[in-house]
């Protein structure tokens, strides 16, 4: 998500599971839609049944989505941006991008400062001493204006720094990189190429396949450089499309789940702001351009004392600065890595984890492991027993030698509940509670306001070092012990103080503490008419509920924001307002106002007046930023070795990984010489995560782990199909069985063979018939992203011996 | 879709478009209370491995994929075909129960009678398919229903409503064979010649009610081709004409030995 806000402003799928049927070529890398995404998936087969879209899977393994694409291509893990860099090579080489489109919407024609290089691997403003870059020094040339000086011919525009960065990307080395035979690969980039026309439409479909590397924010950066370059972004049938990984991840991003920002998007204050203007300074973007929108930065300080004025009510006025005193400045990082190595090295008591099993999901589960067992006290909430819960007696470990107090709270299962599940799409759907709790079953809200409630009447007894955020924050249900998913819903769309109402929409937003809104993006989803999630207007009438006939299907429950269905779609039509494809307009100036979709834009902004706002309008240049100082770890993607790798990067072998990767355990990473097989690890149709091990029919499906062996490597060592195996990395082990197939061959990369093996994720030591197995992730690297600090799951190395 | 009694209803199962993903499976166990079999490893795709008692649905994974590093998928690389009762026009299940417990439905579908059947395991070695088992503690025979409680509830089959890429498609019969002989066509445009349907006319035990478009021969998802999917007890005129040319030979024998027995006792 990090990445896609880098480019275009907000980090969110752009289109969404309907609209993909509106494409004519469908390029899948790092995801497994037909068995991560099956439901979702039917929008890219009526793609290619009714339209006769091309889809391409790119992918180290021949999946199930492979089965029905009509071309795969085995690419080594970890090495899509060399895939991507590849086709921009080709789209710049040849001039097949869409010129007026790039023109008009990208950052293309912005010069960039004197002081930019790229030399060996190494980005401009690189501290060998912190390993990391100061991103500021990517920075753009300013004018005498104080605004960005526009010159596409400029040696040093981003289109030409662009053609220099990604010439070095030629089709042989695609292949030395991935493993993708030169011809293949120029078949792919001839029809990649053709989408560049406006009469054509691409998407690119992904998941964590790209986002869980070192390199995982530009793995997708470099997809969405290639779609702005082709005109694809805001475009029905169009975008970069994130596939979350359940029912509502994306809900859990909007409001908060990560450690670096506040509901919507907000960034979470920093050690040393004293005040709201300081943390804008640091936070909220600047106009680089007279005509860009910068609809978030401008408004950034409304949405924040809309937040405070909701958590600290009467206690956040503008005499105080709405409070913001009471807003936690971390100064060290709050990542999932950082917070089991804290853990680990014994400088954590407690924890407390819902919705997820710790053990089973992190990287490097022996150390996960020894992190819980250092605590002193670890409770779960859950419906199940998870390998959280029983971690005490995972394999290898001595029950007896654990002093971890283990409390397993039961928690309702969501079908328990009511409330509302975000889709990858954005959609807040609202669904009812099914069946009652069962037992003494609680919501997982109701434990933490019971607990927080406990808190306060100790702080209001007793004081403490700084009670009053926790004495002052508001609890505004009848019940605070028991807040009711609908109490919260109208909580987080917001009122208008004044009136009591709540409002319609977050341009009614004041900074002046007179509104409220716990997450600005969610505003207008619960106005005063009632819950707009709730709706559903579907396709029990298309010609009433679709009016368009592209499938945005309006009142079908509510999207983030405004109940926009594709976002960036101004882009979709020409400078002039009209549709660059007119059989699939996603939104169309009609000489008074903007029709179609929800506009992304002001509803009556005339394209033709000179003065009207650019077409992203959430970022600082008004422009899709095909060069972006968002992310950590460069202004261009440029391929990296994964950590632990085969083979030296043969774009520039002395900086073969990225080097602003954050390494906390270094001791832990393996040599080739002792590993010398690449592995990944997946998920498969039949399970989700690790909470179906508890159902039976699912269970039955998939019963057994086991490990996926290219044919060529089992012939080589004599394992057959069902034959037990070890797979061993430097941080531990799998004993499983194998599954020998062609559909993981072998890759010659660099002139080497490279064997890649196939690990599903979904076994522990918990369920109906798991037995005593080890953890997959006991083989991954402790390592995270320079810019997310997502662990590198999909690519490190292991050894295999038959048993 | 409103579904009438007397109007013949199958399935049309495009394998092109399979993905396996066994939502048909556990859709079926679900609506229809079945326990399934204990878990048991297969090959790691396919770990239900046949239709019986408490498989009405079953996926089958037929690895093809070639080792390059370049294939095209289409459906026929690595082959999935979520297998089902045939509902056979000439089922040789009915055939063969003693107790007339196997009956045609309303719907046109082929219905093992759970109060009917005597367990007398007929119908399990009759069908050409091995889709019938019986069931370990009630001793019935037990199949795919076509979901016929569904039907008569005005609701498609629950395999169909769960395909998410309309690999399981359901209706009337005739309206299911146009489409198949549609989708056949553009894969036949589509440069994809191996792509055929099965049991869509009647070569295949008189036609399927439940049909197929294959990706590949029959004989590669474990089904006779056109030329061994006949009853023995019809349309079966070379058995016939043996029998009876047998028969003939026969009595023409019985005839002759007679003769020449009492040629002897007359020479005695």
């Amino acid at each position: 998500m990090v990445s896609l806000a880098a480019t275009f402003g907000r980090g969110a799928m752009t289109n969404h599971w309907r609209d993909i049927r509106h494409a004519d070529l469908i390029l899948i890398n790092g995801a497994n839609p037909a068995e991560a995404h099956p439901v979702g998936f039917q929008w890219m087969m009526r793609a290619k049944l009714d339209r006769g879209a091309k889809m391409i899977h790119a992918d180290p393994r021949f999946t199930r989505t492979s089965a029905v694409a009509d071309k795969y291509l085995r690419i080594r893990t970890g090495t899509d941006v060399a895939y991507f860099g590849g086709l921009i090579n080709h789209v710049l080489r040849n001039n097949l991008y869409h010129d007026e489109y790039v023109r008009m919407a990208t950052n293309a024609a912005f010069v960039v400062a004197e002081g930019y290089s790229f030399d060996e691997g190494m980005f401009n403003g690189f501290d060998p001493q912190r390993k990391t870059y100061n991103a500021a020094e990517w920075a753009y040339e300013t004018g005498p204006d104080g605004f960005v000086v526009l010159d596409i011919d400029h040696p040093r525009s981003v289109l030409n720094l662009m053609r220099a960065h990604y010439n070095r990307y030629t089709p042989e080395m695609v292949e030395r990189i991935t493993g993708i035979p030169r011809t293949d690969f120029e078949e792919v980039a001839k029809l990649v190429g053709e989408t560049g026309k406006p009469d054509k439409v691409m998407t690119i479909v992904y998941a964590v396949g790209l986002t869980h590397h070192t390199t995982g924010v530009q793995l997708i950066r470099s997809g969405a450089l290639l779609q702005l370059l082709l005109g694809n972004m805001g475009r029905p049938g169009g975008g970069m499309n994130a596939e979350r990984g359940h029912a509502n991840i994306q809900g859990n991003t909007d409001h908060a789940i990560s450690w670096d920002i506040l509901p919507g998007y907000l960034r979470i204050p920093a050690p040393g702001q004293q005040n709201i203007d300081d943390y804008l300074a640091r936070s909220a973007s600047k106009k680089l351009r007279p005509n860009s929108l910068n609809f978030f930065g401008e408004n950034y300080r409304k949405f924040l004392v809309s937040l405070l004025k909701t958590w600290y009510g009467e206690s956040a006025r503008a005499d105080n600065d709405f409070a913001f005193h009471h807003l936690p400045k971390p100064a060290a990082d709050a990542s999932w890595l950082s917070i089991f190595d804290a853990a680990l090295r014994g400088r954590m008591e407690g924890l407390m984890l819902s919705g997820m099993t710790a053990t089973s999901i992190g990287p490097d589960s022996n150390q996960v492991l020894q992190a819980l067992s250092n605590l002193k006290w670890l409770c779960v909430m859950d419906s199940y027993a998870t390998t959280s819960s029983e971690f005490w007696r995972a394999p290898g470990i001595e029950p007896s030698n654990v002093q971890t107090e283990v409390l397993l709270l039961p928690a309702t299962h969501w079908i328990e509940k009511d409330g509302s599940f975000t889709n990858s799409g954005r959609w807040v759907q609202w669904k009812e509670q099914v069946l009652p709790p069962e037992g003494e079953a609680r919501h997982d809200h109701w434990m933490l306001a019971e607990a927080f409630m406990r808190v306060r009447t100790l702080y209001e007894r007793d004081g403490g070092t700084y009670p009053s955020p926790v004495l002052q924050l508001t609890m505004p249900y009848r019940d605070p012990r028991r807040p009711e998913l609908d109490e919260i819903a109208q909580e987080i769309n917001g009122r208008d103080l004044g009136t009591g109402q709540r409002l319609a929409t977050f341009a009614a937003l004041k900074d002046d503490g007179t509104t409220t809104s716990g997450d600005w993006i969610y505003c207008g989803h619960y106005p005063e008419s009632g819950n707009l999630a709730k709706r559903r207007d579907g396709i029990q009438d298309p010609a009433r509920n679709d009016p368009t006939g592209m499938g945005f299907y309006p009142n079908w429950a509510w999207s983030w924001p405004l109940n926009r269905r594709v976002l960036y779609n101004r882009a979709s039509a020409d400078p002039a307002g009209k549709p660059w494809d007119p059989t699939r307009p996603g939104i169309a100036w009609d000489g008074a106002k903007w029709t179609g979709d929800v506009p992304d834009y002001p509803a009556t902004a005339n394209p033709a007046d000179q003065a009207s706002p650019l077409p992203f309008i959430m970022t600082s240049e008004g422009m899709g930023r095909l060069f972006s100082n968002g992310v950590a770890d460069g202004p261009f993607p440029e391929h990296y070795e994964p950590v632990e790798s085969p083979v030296d990067n043969p774009l520039h072998p002395h900086q073969s990984a990225t080097p602003v990767a954050h390494i906390y355990l270094p001791d832990r990473f393996g040599s080739r010489r002792e590993f010398p097989y690449v592995a990944t690890s997946y998920r498969l149709t039949e399970h989700e995560h690790y909470v179906t091990q508890h159902v039976d029919q699912l269970v039955a499906l998939q019963p057994e782990a086991f490990v996926e062996v290219p044919a060529e490597l089992a012939r080589e060592k004599g394992i057959a199909t069902g034959d037990a195996v070890r797979v061993s990395s430097k941080r531990g082990k799998l004993e499983v069985r194998a599954v020998v197939t062609s559909r993981l061959g072998p890759l010659t990369i660099d002139g080497k063979k490279v064997y890649q093996i196939g690990i599903p994720i979904h076994w522990g030591f918990v369920g109906i018939n798991t037995g005593q197995h080890w953890l997959a992730n006991a083989l991954t690297p402790f390592v995270g992203d320079a810019s997310s600090r997502t662990p590198e799951f999909k690519a490190f190395l292991v050894n295999i011996e038959k048993l | 879709m409103e579904i009438t009694p007397g109007t013949a209803y199958g399935f049309f199962t495009d394998t092109s478009v399979c993905i396996g993903c066994k939502a048909c499976e556990v859709a079926c166990k679900s609506w229809n209370l079945l326990e399934g079999n204990p878990p048991a490893f297969g090959d790691g795709y396919d770990n239900t491995g046949r239709l019986d008692a408490q498989n009405w649905r079953a996926v089958q994974f037929h690895d093809n994929v070639p080792d390059n590093p370049a294939v095209t998928g289409q459906g026929k690389a690595w082959l999935m075909m979520s297998d089902v009762c045939k509902h056979c026009q000439h089922a040789s299940c009915m055939e063969v129960c003693p107790t007339n417990a196997i009956i045609r439905t309303e719907f046109d579908s082929v219905f093992i009678q759970p109060d009917v059947c005597n367990g007398c395991r007929n119908c399990i070695s009759a069908c050409p398919y091995g889709v019938i088992e019986q069931d370990e503690h009630s001793r019935v025979a037990q199949k795919c229903t076509l979901c016929y409680d569904r039907l008569q509830g005005g609701m498609e089959p629950a395999c169909a409503k769960a395909c998410p890429t309309q690999s399981i498609q359901f209706g009337p019969l005739d309206e299911l064979r146009e489409r198949a002989s549609r989708r056949l066509d553009t894969l036949h445009a589509q440069g994809v010649p191996q792509a055929q349907l099965y049991g869509h006319d009647d070569s295949v035990y008189g036609g399927l009610n439940a049909f197929f478009l294959l990706m590949d021969e029959p004989e590669k998802y474990r089904l006779p081709d056109a030329a061994n999917a006949v009853l023995p007890s019809r349309h079966n005129k070379r058995g016939y004409l043996t029998t009876l040319a047998t028969a003939a030979l026969a009595v023409l024998g019985g005839l002759i030995a007679l003769r020449r027995r009492r040629a002897r006792d007359d020479d005695s």
